[in-house]
């Protein structure tokens, strides 16, 4: 994922509605960019070129469905440890190295690292746990979600 | 609630993304062997069920200007706290919010919610705005900056 920003001006206020619209939702009929276009003024080939243009420029990660790991049996959870200053890079690379691991952010606080476990079965979250606190001899905190509030994120029309 | 092979061979085959052509089911349809009803019925059952929880576009916030990223977490009352979770994540600078175990003494924070901003101090003055919506019902608050992305991968399905 790109971390550059664009320059101002690289999105019209057309692109803008469909970031914000597309992020809602997406029709299953047979010609989909047609009528998601239709709600926001543009044909369906006017509406393809734009999302071609707008991943092309990094401006979307993603266009398609969003996938739930615990719906399909399998889990997700966040977890933290608190490297020490000295060692983070080598922690780092031990919790790295398991295929379970969606992604891992350095944070400014005691505890400064934090990841996300995608595992095919909940079991799989603690045993990936068990096995990161033997490789490191750290603590592994899990924060599975109890609850979620989504609503998304709104570009400044 | 278990997934069959052709389940899996869509979703193997949409996880990067939908074709950017005039008839994507179509499309994908084609390319898997299957008809274009089996693969709207089928994509229309996953999202029923939860599997998919939608069809939509992931914005970059980077590329669109929001550099500052603060895990924001929350020491909120239990007995208010799904009510409260509900109205910061309808809040339009709040992208991922959740209620979560905490894990005292460490880790007094139950509310989690990811602010974005141009800079620092827009995602402080985001934080601000949390903080008075939450009022009485918030005993603690803490935000945690990324200072680096370790690790970054999609979503991996096992190929069983």
């Amino acid at each position: 994922m790109s971390r550059k920003t664009l320059p101002q001006g690289a999105l019209d206020a057309t692109d803008r509605a469909i970031l914000n619209a597309l992020q809602e939702g997406f029709p299953l009929s047979p010609r989909p960019y047609d009528e998601a276009g239709a709600a926001l003024g543009l044909t369906g080939a006017e509406l393809i070129a734009r999302l071609s243009r707008l991943r092309e420029i990094g401006a979307i990660t993603r266009f398609g469905p969003f996938f739930d790991a615990a719906a399909m049996g399998g889990a997700f959870c966040l977890c933290a440890l608190s490297a020490p200053d000295a060692d983070f890079d080598r922690i780092a690379d031990l919790v790295n190295a398991h295929p379970e691991v969606a992604h891992n952010y350095a944070r400014d606080h005691a505890l400064n690292m934090w990841f996300v476990l995608a595992t095919p079965t909940p079991e799989g979250i603690g045993e990936t746990c068990a096995r990161i606190e033997a490789e490191t001899g750290l603590t592994v905190l899990q924060f599975p979600k109890l609850e979620e509030f989504f609503i998304g994120f709104r570009v400044a029309a | 609630m278990m997934l069959d092979q052709t389940d899996r061979r869509l979703i193997t085959a949409t996880q990067a993304g939908l074709p950017l052509v005039d008839q994507p089911y179509a499309q994908i349809a084609r390319d898997l062997d299957l008809s274009e009803a089996q693969v709207t019925h089928r994509l229309a059952a996953m999202q029923a069920r939860g599997i998919i929880r939608r069809i939509a576009i992931a914005p970059n916030h980077y590329a669109l200007g929001m550099t500052a990223n603060g895990m924001s977490v929350w020491d909120v009352d239990d007995a208010h706290a799904s009510a409260l979770g509900q109205q910061v994540g309808a809040l339009d600078f709040v992208t991922h919010c959740y209620l979560r175990p905490r894990a005292r003494p460490m880790w007094p924070y139950n509310l989690f919610a990811m602010l974005h901003g141009t800079t620092r101090a827009e995602v402080e003055e985001k934080r601000a705005q949390v903080r008075a919506l939450l009022g009485p019902a918030l005993r603690a608050d803490d935000i945690l900056y990324s200072t680096r992305i370790l690790k970054k991968t999609g979503l991996r399905l096992k190929g069983d």
